[in-house]
């Protein structure tokens, strides 16, 4: 099989529906509605995400943003972000199906305001009753493994570990936690989502293993969103190809790369010495 | 009178309220915005709209498609 077929078929899926693009973003935080939509073409993603918030009267941009997502085509995945109960996040996680017409949630139950950390408790309780009512749910959660295998066991089917706190641009703070994800629930989709604040960041989950990353700030806030959002497009490819391809063990010892036999002057070093 | 908080704005009216008398002039408005209802907490169907009274006390939350990460 070809390079090109390797990854042509190579597909994200994510509840039986598949997608040529590893990289989910966020439709918040950008300068305008137009960076938002020319970063999201130069991304190729094919999944955004989106909230809802009661309306500022005097703010009209919602409307735009919301014309401008609608315009991309892509799936939505809106989120429950700054829920933090259970009948929080199940209530906006209804308004959000009436709306935007899809069972997809990015179900997001916040237990801390510090470093807006998921409660797990509320996040598996949360995640089961919405299961129940038929939604299909993509949890934010953290990179505990008895958490992801509770919210696996009440029937989720993706599941999403931060790398670290949302916005903070840390990037996979924790990787032992993360590999210990990989290994141990190797069929589950995993996308990791938040902290991620650099194409590099990025990358390397891929090369671990993930099967897609989410983020949103890192892109909307560069000085230039399209291009950051290409870099990363490149970066999520580039580490699922590394992934696929198999990465060479890590040596605590080097090993000559180039052959030794038949090294020129070398008699001569020893005659020197 | 009855006192009831839309988007946490206390609103007076002189009698109960019904959700689809409130809503003609919401929608009149933002008649190109998306919206969803719930009230005290609880998400409010389209479809149960004209069945949903407002009483003293009752809070209503509008909300809005925006972007989020």
């Amino acid at each position: 099989m070809s390079q090109d077929q390797l990854t042509s078929q190579d597909k994200l899926t994510l509840y039986g529906e598949s997608f040529s693009s590893r990289l989910l973003l966020g439709t918040a935080l950008y300068p305008s509605p137009q960076t938002m939509l020319e970063s999201i073409q130069a991304s190729r993603c094919e999944i955004v995400t989106l909230g809802l918030r009661r309306q500022n009267p005097k703010d009209r941009d919602g409307a735009q943003i919301w014309e401008a997502i609608k315009s991309t085509g892509c799936r939505l995945l809106p989120n429950t972000a700054g829920c933090k109960t259970v009948k929080e996040a199940v209530n906006l996680a209804e308004m959000s199906r009436e709306i935007f017409g899809t069972p997809w949630i990015k179900l997001e139950v916040v237990g801390d305001d510090y470093n807006l950390q998921p409660d797990p408790f509320g996040l598996v309780e949360a995640a089961e009753e919405l299961i129940k009512r038929g939604f299909k749910v993509l949890p934010y959660c953290t990179d505990d493994l008895v958490l992801c295998q509770k919210l696996l066991s009440v029937g989720c089917e993706v599941l999403m570990p931060w790398g670290s706190p949302i916005g903070t641009g840390q990037g996979l703070l924790n990787k032992y936690n993360l590999r210990t994800l990989r290994e141990r629930l190797p069929n589950i989709p995993l996308i990791v989502d938040a902290g991620i604040g650099a194409p590099s960041q990025a990358c390397e989950a891929m090369e671990m293993g993930f099967d897609a990353v989410l983020l949103n700030t890192a892109v909307a806030k560069a000085q230039q969103p399209a291009l950051m959002a290409q870099a990363f497009g490149g970066a999520i490819d580039a580490g699922r190809a590394a992934f696929l391809a198999g990465l060479m063990q890590k040596r605590q010892t080097a090993s000559p790369s180039t052959p030794v036999i038949g090294q020129p002057f070398w008699h001569q070093q020893n005659r020197q010495q | 009178m009855v006192t009831i908080s839309i988007n946490d704005e206390p609103r007076q009216f002189p009698q109960p309220v019904q959700l689809e008398d409130l809503l003609q002039d919401y929608r009149a408005r933002n008649p190109d915005l998306a919206f969803a209802i719930a009230v005290n907490g609880e998400f409010v169907p389209r479809t149960q709209y004209p069945q949903v009274q407002l009483q003293d006390g009752d809070t209503l939350d509008i909300v809005n498609p925006v972007g989020g990460g």
